[in-house]
């Protein structure tokens, strides 16, 4: 394997659709629960923890080799909004033309096939880390942290946030972004004997509200 | 490492850079319309459905940076039905959307493509940026710059990738240089020395007919663009 493989399929910059979404900030700015650097650490804090470890045990279980099809059932049942399903398919769709051309694999044509309207973002990025030789822990690392720095890049552009402080932010969440990430590759692990039901189903009901309201309106900078 | 060899993997969904469409088919010009706030893009757009929709068919992307302003602008304008007209939002960076990350926009164009088959032409509207903002060629065929003679007549000697590379410069509103004291001879002049061979055109698109010029241009790349498509 190539761990360089994993910090490209990292980079805010893979040209995978993220720096259009801003992961439910711009909803909680507008709701004044994000103000601040303060404010955003716990909202990333919360992001991480819920659907961050949802996300990133999908794309662990697609790194490791899962039945994308089922994974992508199981993505649908862990994400309650249309809203946030049509956005999670939209991710995927966007994150397959950069994974086909990135890092081209039987696996990701055969998903690419399946569902031509997008499958659910986390497990093209965990397909896509199989492709380019990578573990199931280091594809819920990917997403892990893409679930938090998308946010905080977003506020930084939306509150004029110093980018310094937004940096350090991250670089305080590491620890949970290691501890999520390593029980997201554990959970994946045990799909293999206790079926899909055995990945994380943590969920944030505001993030799941705020998200189905934004994408109800007319002036928004990000499209979730 | 389990790459899988090169040949297995056709590479056509990836990247539209191909006249044809996957079915065989051939796929529509995309011309990208880039340039700063307040220039004429919108009003470009317009005014170019207006003169070419008899003709071919035509579909437009705007690159809001408020979502759908511009959208909707054109749909206020009745230049096209509804189901031609797609926003995509940009995340506060409008220029990030037509360059370095461009799969939103793909997904525009090849949705209105697929909807609206056969297509002759996608006009790509950047959101209002800056004088950096170009296209990426894997998203468009060719691009027009637009700036304005009220922006300051310094505007093309200072130059900047859309000033220097566009396939074709705009200089727009020539109406309003004696209001603003703009000299159009020395815009002329500053465009030709950054651009070299590359085309100008000044327009005023408050007179009749005054887009004439960029559909000619348009229309001439489109005819290239169908007969290579033919080959």
């Amino acid at each position: 394997m190539s761990r360089a493989a994993l910090l490209l399929l990292a980079d805010g910059r893979f040209p995978a659709g993220g720096h259009a979404h801003s992961g439910g900030v711009e909803a909680a700015v507008a709701h004044g629960a994000v103000h601040d650097t303060e404010s955003l650490e716990a909202f990333c804090l919360g992001r991480l923890h819920t659907t961050g470890l949802t996300m990133a045990g999908l794309a662990a279980a697609a790194a490791a080799g899962h039945d994308p099809l089922l994974l992508d059932d199981a993505a649908d049942a862990r994400t309650p909004v249309p809203a946030l399903r049509a956005v999670a398919r939209r991710l995927g769709r966007q994150m397959m033309r950069a994974a086909r051309a990135t890092f081209p694999s039987e696996d990701l044509e055969l998903l690419a096939a399946e569902r031509p309207r997008g499958a659910h973002q986390p497990l093209v990025l965990g397909l896509a880390a199989r492709a380019a030789g990578l573990t199931a822990l280091d594809a819920a690392y990917a997403t892990a942290y893409e679930n938090v720095s998308g946010p905080a890049t977003a506020a930084v552009r939306l509150l004029s946030l110093d980018p310094l402080d937004a940096s350090g932010l991250l670089a305080r969440l590491s620890p949970d972004m290691d501890a999520v990430a390593t029980a997201a590759a554990r959970a994946a692990d045990r799909v293999t004997t206790e079926g899909v039901d055995a990945l994380p189903s943590a969920s944030s009901p505001l993030l799941d509200i705020i998200g189905e309201q934004h994408a109800a309106w007319t002036v928004r900078l990000f499209a979730s | 490492m389990h790459l899988d060899p090169p040949a297995t993997m056709p590479q056509r969904h990836t990247h539209s850079a191909g006249p044809l469409r996957a079915d065989g088919s051939r796929r529509a010009l995309r011309v990208g319309l880039g340039g700063p706030v307040g220039s004429g893009k919108t009003a470009s757009v317009a005014a170019l459905c207006r003169t070419l929709r008899d003709r071919w068919s035509i579909a437009v992307v705007t690159n809001d940076i408020y979502t759908r302003e511009d959208a909707e602008y054109l749909l206020r304008e009745a230049v096209l039905p509804p189901e031609r007209i797609t926003a995509v939002e940009t995340g506060a960076c409008p220029h990030t959307a037509i360059r370095d990350d461009i799969s939103a926009n793909l997904e525009a164009v090849e949705h209105l493509e697929e909807t609206l088959h056969p297509l002759d032409l996608v006009l790509i509207e950047s959101g209002g940026d800056n004088l950096t903002a170009t296209f990426s060629k894997g998203l468009v065929d060719v691009q027009i710059f637009v700036i304005d003679v009220s922006s300051g007549d310094d505007i093309p000697r200072k130059g900047g990738p859309g000033i220097t590379t566009a396939d074709l410069l705009v200089v727009n509103k020539t109406d309003l240089a004696p209001h603003v004291g703009a000299d159009l001879a020395a815009m002329a002049v500053d465009a030709e020395r950054q651009r070299g061979d590359l085309p100008v055109v000044f327009t005023s698109l408050t007179s009749d007919d005054g887009i004439r010029e960029v559909a000619d241009w348009v229309t001439a790349h489109l005819s290239e663009w169908r007969v290579k498509a033919a080959v």
